[in-house]
């Protein structure tokens, strides 16, 4: 039997095709809830890609998203927040930032840079540690940027949160962003950079001694990760409105593994199938538990089912493998 | 010596005990299965709320309630190595570590469903919260009660490990598994009753975490858990004196961070503990007592 399978350039222009139909559908279907749902979950989506990018081509396992998170959606709401309401909400901020107002993709492009720069600052050292040391530690740097976000109260507001941050993140945007991010892991993953990645995974050694510099490809794909999870920091607040210390923790950093893991970790297409699938999931199981009043009970759904997953299937859906499409 | 060093040392003092009694968990986990058991802090939250159960059912003596406690936070453990882990032997390490997180945002948030997400007070009978003049400082008896108590059960777990032919046999496993196999010794049972003994040591810490602190709430233990982690990494992972000694060093550090800096960095404190963690790693990752590993192909 032949099975189903398309060029690149055709998924490429199936996903551009199906990216415009999710955007125009659900925009004019009009329903608030439905549209702040779909872009959550495109930047699931992102943020499952770029992840599986990270962690899953190198063989690293950082759970450090939500830090990098955290710093792209503050850094983004220095500049979109409204110049009027600024010296209220973050009266620490210098006047000259202060009367500087960007537009939403560029003050996400500026948190998603400096999130890199952390990324970069940070992964340059990590990189070395070995699975589980480079998991404690980036869980360390959720923890230590949280604090610093509730204790640099002059530009965060603290635990209070800053409310009111405009909803600039369209739809269109957020889709245009997400086919970007899968276009751009996608080159990376089939192209030398990306193919040593694997590598490197496969056996760090043996990549190492055909001239595979392993540390510089971790730390190139430790900061795209970086960056591109700052990026989506950013545009979150501006779905939501609101942003806090804690809105970015170990639950989120749980879920996108979780996700990563179910997708094969390395596949970029079973990172978005997952993103897609996991969403939906805790979507509805989130209903049932407003419904039921049963908190927490999504959070242990998830976990369970994880566990049973890894048992049945430990390579996850897909594995390294991208499905339907041909990659050689 | 100022009150307030003393004060400080004492606060210190019993702080390390509690990351000792969690760490060493860890250190023993470790040493056999080469795992990081994620939820290993979680048994501390198990642990207090046991206590809390216990103290306010009232229907058990005093005495005990810490015997209880042990002996719950050991079938705790357990029952996390029978549910969560049994089931994977033989995965790479990266499977075991997601299950392991896994386990402990399920018993997160298990507890918040069956606990409540609301704090919940607590308090020691009277004996307890006592405090005693020391030097001239007024110090807590439960601060000191925790330093003995534990330093009693480091020598205890100490004398297991080297004396006894269970101990030998952890210590077997953890030199090399797979001669240790061919020598009778039955791994599956050796992982149990580690998990258990980590779990009930856990369990203890938490019992004194709830009394010290005096509010328990089913996400405690996560935090506490990270630190001791931290902890077993500064006294070189899968070392047992180490694992004590590293939590004494932490929670040295920790409390003279607060108490000896100005007050408006003491909202720092835990990104103090992180930063220190990643230093650490960074500088000397197989700990200030361990052993570089050899990378070998």
């Amino acid at each position: 039997m032949k099975r189903l399978q398309i060029t690149p350039w055709q998924a490429f222009f199936v996903l551009i095709a199906a990216m415009a139909l999710l955007v125009l559908a659900v925009d004019a279907s009009g329903n608030g809830y439905f549209q702040t749902f779909t872009a959550l979950m495109l930047i699931q989506v992102m943020l499952a890609v770029s992840l599986t990018m990270t962690n899953g081509f190198t063989g690293m396992f950082s759970l450090g998203h939500p830090a990098f998170m955290t710093i792209g959606a503050y850094v983004a709401i220095l500049f979109t927040y409204p110049v009027g309401r600024k010296g209220f909400a973050m009266p620490a901020l210098p006047e000259t930032v202060a009367q500087i107002h960007l537009s939403l993709p560029i003050a996400a492009l500026v948190g998603g840079l400096t999130a890199a720069l952390l990324g970069w600052l940070i992964g340059r050292l990590v990189v070395h540690l070995q699975t589980h040391y480079l998991a404690v530690a980036t869980l360390g740097l959720i923890i230590v940027v949280q604090t610093f976000a509730l204790n640099l109260d002059g530009f965060t507001r603290g635990g209070r949160g800053i409310t009111g941050v405009p909803r600039e993140a369209t739809l269109a945007l957020i889709g245009f962003f997400t086919v970007l991010v899968i276009v751009l892991c996608w080159r990376i993953k089939h192209a030398s950079v990306g193919r040593a990645m694997l590598a490197v995974r496969e056996n760090e050694m043996a990549a190492r001694c055909f001239g595979i510099k392993a540390i510089r490809l971790k730390v190139i794909a430790f900061v795209l990760g970086a960056g591109i999870a700052g990026f989506c920091g950013a545009l979150l607040p501006h779905v939501v409105s609101v942003m806090s210390p804690k809105s970015f923790g170990l639950i989120l950093a749980f879920n996108l593994v979780a996700i990563i893991v179910v997708g094969g970790q390395g596949s970029i297409i079973g990172a978005i199938f997952s993103a897609v699938l996991i969403t939906f999931g805790s979507e509805s199981l989130r209903q049932v538990e407003e419904a039921t009043g049963v908190y927490g009970m999504t959070q242990v759904i998830v976990a369970v089912a994880l566990i049973a997953f890894l048992l049945v299937r430990p390579k996850g859906l897909f594995g390294l493998k991208e499905p339907f499409v041909r990659t050689s | 010596m100022s009150d307030y060093l003393i004060q400080q040392i004492v606060n210190g003092l019993s702080l390390g005990s509690l990351y000792a009694l969690v760490a060493i968990g860890f250190s023993l986990i470790y040493g056999v299965i080469r795992l990081v058991n994620f939820a290993h802090g979680d048994l501390l939250m198990i642990g207090a709320f046991m206590t809390f159960g216990l103290v306010a059912s009232d229907v058990v003596p005093w005495a005990a309630i810490p015997l209880l406690v042990l002996a719950g936070g050991f079938a705790a453990g357990g029952l996390i190595e029978r549910i969560a882990f049994r089931s994977i032997s033989g995965a790479p390490m990266i499977t075991g570590f997601i299950v392991t997180l896994s386990a402990s945002i399920a018993i997160q948030n298990l507890a918040l469903i069956f606990l409540g997400s609301q704090p919940r007070n607590f308090n020691f009978p009277e004996v307890f919260r006592m405090r005693l003049p020391l030097g001239g400082a007024d110090v807590a008896l439960i601060d000191l009660v925790i330093p003995v108590v534990t330093l009693l059960c480091a020598l205890g777990l100490t004398a297991f490990i080297r004396k006894t032919r269970v101990g030998i046999a952890i210590r077997a496993v953890a030199e090399n598994p797979f001669a240790a196999q061919l020598m009778g010794i039955s791994i599956g049972r050796l992982v149990f009753l580690v998990f258990g003994l980590g779990g009930a040591l856990a369990a203890l810490a938490g019992l004194f975490w709830a009394g010290k602190y005096g509010q328990i709430n089913p996400l405690m233990g996560f935090l506490p858990g990270l630190k001791a982690f931290l902890a077993t990494i500064i006294g070189g992972v899968g070392s047992l004196p180490g694992a004590i000694v590293g939590g004494y060093i932490l929670g040295f550090s920790e409390i003279a961070f607060v108490g000896f800096l100005p007050p408006e960095y003491s909202g720092y404190r835990d990104a103090f503990v992180f930063g220190l963690l990643i230093l650490i790693l960074l500088v000397r990752p197989q700990g200030l007592f361990g052993e570089a590993e050899q990378e070998r192909a």
